[in-house]
């Protein structure tokens, strides 16, 4: 008989426990039943703000619908349980009752909202689930202010989600400064003065009294000090509570201020019940985030599986976040409590950059730190905070700035084994060296092995140094060279080409690489230069380097003949252009076949076929696809406000422009690119390199997707752009991407690797931290301005037609010696029947 | 029986010198079969003649390759899937197993001569 395990709850700390406890469960001897209150299964309530960006609740779920089926889970959504008997070891809800052996409470928090006259009334919202957004939401709809109330974590994140509404937002704080518990004095001055910098008006020291229909508003809000507010809607964030009700009526012992207690197997006064996250308290401690909860939920599954060996005896409470787009960080002793300690400070008020330091009273260890407007030292910092390495001889060479270019990081080889490199899931240093003692050497095995970096992702970073120095320490040399003629990264030699305006090959390999070069970096340079200089691939010095596809601008079929792509921006095409590529397929007996990419493509063709079929379809208008080179492929598009009754923009036109913008562009890999008429997305945007969106005030633009051997859901970059904005973000986006992409990197795997990732992207594409977004846009529109139709220059110069001859001493024609064969109406490679023999 | 004619090999004119690419592959015809030239300007011997026939991607394909070099020593990677060619034995670099033929050529005045 299996034993029943049920659990309440189906938020983050809630699916982890179930994770965890797949992991480690024999799956024979329990029927899991999880019971969920929300509508939705569970989603990631860290980034719920992007809920407004997306709109759609499917991109923040944390599991594939297919995982609760798939590992027979019984989820019951939207039903939330009204009793527990522990007598009888059952659960009751308004539909069913169910029996359990093991129970485990996953409930969470709720959020507290401060007992003020009038805070009942419509428009006086929370922020906390999806259903609370929806709400936020429509009550924002044609209205223009917002009050939130609560300047903490949560309550700036609220206002951050009623600025993407178009809102005018406020905070109202309680305290003298913003985020109390995390900050001290000045660094919430600072974070302050930043916040209104951004538009979004803070007022500290407000006790509300009354909250009453307003004049001008629909709400007014009154304060103890007699002045008021006017605003349409109020967001309640003034801090979260244990959601320990079922606990309290079942009986279950409580701490001090409410919440489930639980021992350090969180294990609660039942011994069949457990409680995990933020419904428990431990040590009369409550803990908001969501680390310490996925270590509550490891130790609960183990226990439930008979393993002590886990416990849970507290949590580190460090954070590290981006509030409206700042910087902040909190470790440890942040507030300087602990007897004889003492700080150093760094206050930069013209970038806006404060630091400081808590050192114990002998100078030799770090007890906490606070950090605003720039979080890079935060890693380092917190290493040295939790393993109590000792700090170095002047501890303020940690947080003052450095001419060698930020403070001095803290070597991988001096975190000892214990030291946690991931808090999300767990994994320490020695975890990850016991993965790469097991045969793990690349760094996305090693993230999807040990999960490290895979939940808020933010010790990417240190992830990425601790990787490294263990491939070093084991001999292997972390080699990033090209191949063996270059001891340089593509992105090297990118920069060389340009400062030093090389313009060929053999230039380069003369100057900075050795021997006669290769099929890795002659492609290589050769998309280099054409990037850079845009000269025609048959130009002299480029012919002997390119790529068959890219010789013979066609490309390679599996029996030696060539395919043809013309281009067919947006994928519109005329009947006329329609029945020319058929007249052009008919004559030659190609093979025709219509590709994802909305256009056409003609198999079969033969060297000394590809110029003469090109001469017609050049005549009829048609430019080269680029089908064959490392460049723009097709920007697809739906029909859009032209003809759908939901568009909302034309998504064809944009598509023709940008294709026709961008064609003949060479980068490290192809580029794909889509543009959907609205939020429906048919042109399935989301999957492309470059995926552009549709609003009804502009264009949202997603980058770095990818479908194909490795989908990756693109980035939601840049919202309402204008038709000028979105050129020059992509122009940036693009040519940075060109500059330091490495060799056959698409965009999606480029982004994983950048050191500091979509952060990063942003500061340097829409912030210009590098200075250099005018120089990536001006080098585009370089490229633009000389584009050439490839084929066309070619079929008009006899030499570079000599390259299609067949053979150069005989006109027997090549078809002759390929053996096609007849399939539904259209000729194919004959099928081979010599593949034994040859075997 | 039908036995073919034998013919004493001897050196045969293929085309001119203008008609090669540097540092790159083009296709003859000699020998009743296609084959694969590549003319490397800078070394010595400066042409190579290899079937233009690739048995591993069993296709016609190999004077459209890449040269590259590795070690001093000089390939054409196949464009089908980039096994490498050694140019002066026809021997692929990949699986030893495997070679393709090689004609001995020569250049003379201006044109390219092969031997069968």
């Amino acid at each position: 008989m299996k034993k029943q395990l049920l659990v309440i709850g189906n938020g983050m700390v809630g699916q982890h426990f179930i994770e965890q406890f797949l992991e480690m469960a024999d799956r024979d001897h329990w029927d899991i039943t999880v019971l969920g209150e929300e509508p939705h299964a569970a989603y990631d309530r860290v980034h719920l703000s992007e809920y407004f960006e997306r709109g759609q609740a499917e991109d923040l779920l944390l599991a594939d619908p297919a995982f609760y089926s798939g590992n027979q889970i019984r989820l019951r959504l939207g039903e939330p349980v009204t009793q527990v008997n522990t007598q009888t070891k059952t659960v009751v809800t308004a539909q069913a009752e169910y029996p359990y052996d093991q129970l485990v409470l996953a409930t969470g928090s709720y959020p507290f909202v401060p007992p003020i006259a009038g805070k009942d009334q419509e428009h006086c919202l929370v922020y906390r689930t999806l259903e609370d957004l929806d709400a936020i939401k429509a009550s924002a709809e044609g209205v223009t202010r917002g009050i939130v109330v609560g300047g903490g974590l949560l309550g700036l994140e609220a206002a951050h989600a009623l600025t993407k509404l178009g809102l005018e937002a406020a905070v109202v704080e309680f305290a003298p400064r913003l985020m109390p518990v995390q900050l001290d004095a000045e660094a919430g001055r600072l974070l302050r003065q930043k916040i209104e910098d951004l538009g979004v008006r803070v007022h500290t020291e407000k006790a509300t009294q009354l909250i009453r229909p307003g004049d001008e508003h629909r709400l007014c809000m009154e304060f103890s000090d007699d002045s008021k507010l006017e605003t349409d809607l109020i967001v309640f964030s003034a801090g979260i509570r244990p959601q320990d009700a079922l606990g309290r009526e079942a009986g279950l012992t409580l701490g001090e201020r409410g919440g489930i207690l639980v021992d350090n197997h969180c294990r609660t006064s039942d011994p069949n019940i457990y409680a995990i996250g933020e419904c428990a308290v431990w040590n009369n401690q409550h803990f908001g985030l969501v680390a310490p909860g996925y270590q509550m939920a490891r130790t609960a599954a183990a226990a439930l599986n008979g393993d002590a060996s886990l416990t849970f005896t507290g949590a580190d409470m460090s954070t590290k976040l981006k509030l409206l787009g700042v910087d902040v960080g909190s470790i440890g002793d942040a507030h300087v409590t602990t007897p004889g300690a003492q700080t150093y400070r760094y206050l930069n008020e013209i970038d806006g950059i404060y630091y400081k330091l808590v050192v114990s009273e002998d100078n030799r260890k770090l007890l906490g730190a606070i950090l605003v407007g720039d979080n890079a030292p935060y890693d380092t910092l917190l290493q040295y905070a939790l393993n109590g390495i000792d700090l170095p001889e002047q501890p303020e060479a940690l947080i003052l700035p450095s001419n060698a270019g930020g403070p001095p990081s803290l070597g991988a080889d001096a975190l000892p084994d214990e030291a946690s490199i991931c808090s999300c899931h767990n994994v320490t240093k020695g975890d990850i060296r016991e993965a790469m003692n097991d045969g793990i050497m690349n760094l996305a095995d090693l993230k999807a092995g040990t999960k490290a970096s895979t939940g808020c992702g933010g010790c990417a970073a240190m992830l990425k140094t601790v990787f490294e120095h263990e491939l070093e320490s084991r001999g292997v040399s972390v080699d990033r060279s090209l191949c063996e003629h270059f001891a340089y990264t593509r992105q090297e030699l990118f920069h060389l080409v340009r400062v030093e305006e090389i313009h060929s090959f053999d230039e380069l390999l003369e100057k900075h690489g050795k021997g006669g070069g290769c099929e890795i970096c002659k492609p290589t340079v050769a998309s280099i230069l054409a990037s850079c200089w845009n000269e025609h691939v048959h130009e002299e010095p480029h012919v002997s380097l390119q790529d068959t596809n890219d010789t013979f601008m066609a490309n390679m079929q599996k029996n030696g003949t060539y395919s043809v792509v013309p281009r067919i921006p947006g994928g519109e095409i005329t009947p006329e252009m329609l029945i020319k590529i058929g007249e052009v397929g008919k004559k030659y007996r190609l093979y025709t076949k219509i590709t994802g990419g909305q256009r056409i493509d003609l198999f079969g063709a033969t060297l000394d076929e590809l110029p003469l079929i090109w001469e017609e379809l050049v005549a009829a208008g048609f430019e080269t696809g680029h089908a064959y080179g490392k460049s723009l492929r097709t920007v697809k598009s739906c029909v859009g406000n032209t003809w759908c009754r939901y568009g909302v923009q034309d998504s064809v036109s944009m598509a023709i422009y940008l294709e026709n913008r961008y064609k003949g562009l060479r980068s490290p890999h192809k580029i794909k690119m889509a543009v959907s008429g609205c939020t429906r997305e048919c042109a399935e945007a989301q999957s492309k390199d470059i995926g552009v969106i549709a609003t009804e005030n502009g264009w949202n633009l997603f980058v770095c997707g990818n479908g194909g051997m490795r989908p990756r859901h693109a980035d939601l970059f840049a919202t309402d752009l204008s038709d000028e904005e979105l050129i020059a973000t992509i122009d940036r986006v693009l040519m940075f991407y060109v500059r330091t992409g490495d060799r056959l990197q698409r965009t999606s795997v480029w982004l994983e690797n950048l050191e500091g990732g979509l952060d990063y992207l942003k500061e340097v594409v829409l912030a210009d931290s590098l200075g250099i977004g005018c120089e990536l846009e001006t080098q585009m529109q370089q490229l633009v301005d000389t584009y050439q139709c490839e084929w066309k220059t070619a079929i008009e110069d006899p030499e570079k037609r000599k390259r299609f001859r067949s053979y150069v001493n005989a006109d027997e024609p090549r078809r002759a010696r390929i053996q096609l064969v007849e399939e539904r109406g259209q000729l194919i490679p004959a099928r081979d029947i010599t593949e034994e023999e040859v075997a | 029986m039908n036995t073919a004619h034998q013919q004493v090999a001897q050196w045969h004119p293929v085309c001119s010198l203008e008609d090669l690419v540097p540092d790159s592959g083009v296709v003859a015809w000699l020998d009743a079969q296609p084959v694969a030239l590549f003319w490397l300007p800078e070394q010595e011997p400066q042409v190579y003649a290899l079937s233009h026939y690739d048995p591993l991607g069993r296709a016609e394909v190999l004077a459209h390759g890449l040269i590259c070099e590795s070690e001093g020593e000089w390939s054409v990677a196949s464009p089908l899937y980039k096994q490498h060619y050694r140019l002066h034995d026809g021997r692929c670099l990949d699986d030893e197993k495997v070679s393709v033929r090689t004609w001995p050529v020569r250049l003379v005045a201006g044109k390219v001569e092969a031997y069968y």
